[in-house]
């Protein structure tokens, strides 16, 4: 059913550099989305490497105005960056064709911020092997983060009518810790919304409309270093508003436009 | 109908095809961007040199006050322009994004080629 199983080696397309990586990770990229991030992300790119040693990441700088680059290459990343601000799915887009351009089969989202775990990579990836994306969520057990009110009612429509697409139960769609397999990866090379949302509800959509099996691993989620997630009652309104839209149009959508060639 | 507004019609008709065929004709407008002024000149110019061809469309659909059909029009091919440029627009949009892609990927071979941006793994 899919193309190749994400723990085998296999001689990569681009294999001098990422031959002497050892396995598990000699396949996975950890893409790092940074808009203006100087102050965590060598942090969490330190932290990345010395919870999966060997893992490759890829640090893809959305137009930041600051030292973000200079900082995650300091780290050790590998540092792609934009000439100009696209927005979470514009930077993960390119994350994805940076992995299928560079023979990676398997693409793990960490937020620069820091507010996920990298110790539960490994549970994410032994999900993958079953299946084409794996959402980290962050309500179902581990962890002590917690939203309410209107927020939290969106989510709880959203992961609803996501969970009946799927066909699978999803708690937290709008996670951003998420591990894509190489179906999902070749997919979302083609297609990742840049839109508000379009990241993580719409391309759910798409993954579901055009075959790929979706699951989820409960995973332990901390505080946001930058605040606290807005609890203003408009602010909620608005974005169940958007999010309602997103997912229409994401509907409204043939089918035919997730099938095509490769970029 | 005086002779004044009758030749202020047909002159204002004629000068929206002259600017259109003008930038077509220098390179400064497409055509398929062009189609729509030229359109709309031609309709004007056709009601303004004879005006019994508007009385006679208004009162096909129904339109008691011809001049309403002139505003209807206009307004219509107005709004369609614009949402063709909003489409353009998402377009280019999209290319933009393509081409932001693409130079960060090249960036990111040129300085690893290079052997100075992307430093080897710590090991």
């Amino acid at each position: 059913m899919r193309g190749a199983p994400p723990f085998q080696a296999t001689p990569a397309a681009d294999s001098n550099r990422i031959a002497a990586v050892p396995a598990p990770f000699a396949h996975t990229l950890v893409v790092m989305p940074a808009f203006n991030e100087e102050a965590s992300v060598a942090a969490t790119v330190r932290e990345v490497t010395e919870a999966l040693p060997g893992i490759e990441i890829l640090v893809v700088d959305d137009g930041s105005t600051d030292a973000t680059v200079a900082a995650a290459q300091a780290a050790g990343a590998r540092v792609a960056s934009l000439p100009f601000n696209l927005g979470v799915g514009g930077a993960m887009r390119l994350g994805f064709r940076y992995a299928l351009r560079n023979g990676f089969h398997n693409v793990v989202q960490i937020d620069a911020d820091g507010q996920h775990d990298p110790a539960d990579v490994p549970s994410l990836l032994n999900e993958l092997e079953g299946c084409d994306l794996v959402l980290g969520a962050r309500f179902a057990g581990t962890g002590d983060y917690e939203v309410r009110g209107p927020r939290r009612w969106a989510m709880v429509v959203l992961a609803t009518i996501l969970s009946r697409t799927s066909g699978t139960r999803l708690s937290d769609t709008t996670s951003g810790f998420r591990a894509s397999g190489p179906r999902a990866v070749a997919l979302f090379a083609r297609h990742y919304p840049a839109e508000y949302l379009g990241d993580t509800v719409e391309s759910l959509v798409i993954a579901s409309r055009a075959g790929l099996t979706v699951r989820q691993v409960p995973v332990s989620m901390r505080t946001r270093a930058g605040g606290v997630p807005s609890h203003n009652p408009l602010r909620a309104t608005a974005y169940l508003a958007r999010a309602t839209m997103a997912l229409t149009f994401a509907f409204m959508r043939p089918v035919s436009t997730y099938r095509g060639e490769n970029p | 109908m005086t002779l004044t507004s009758y030749i202020f019609g047909i002159v204002s008709a004629a000068l929206i095809l002259v600017v259109a065929i003008e930038l077509l004709r220098r390179g400064q407008l497409r055509e398929r961007h062009a189609i729509w002024w030229i359109l709309a000149g031609v309709l004007a110019l056709i009601a303004g040199v004879f005006p019994a061809t508007l009385e006679w469309a208004a009162d096909l659909i129904g339109i008691v006050v011809p001049t309403n059909l002139v505003f209807f029009v206009s307004i219509a091919i107005i709004l369609l322009v614009c949402l063709q440029h909003s489409s353009e627009l998402t377009r280019l949009e999209d290319k933009a994004r393509t081409l932001a892609e693409h130079v960060a990927m090249l960036e990111e071979r040129v300085s690893t080629l290079e052997g100075g941006g992307s430093p080897p793994r710590p090991e």
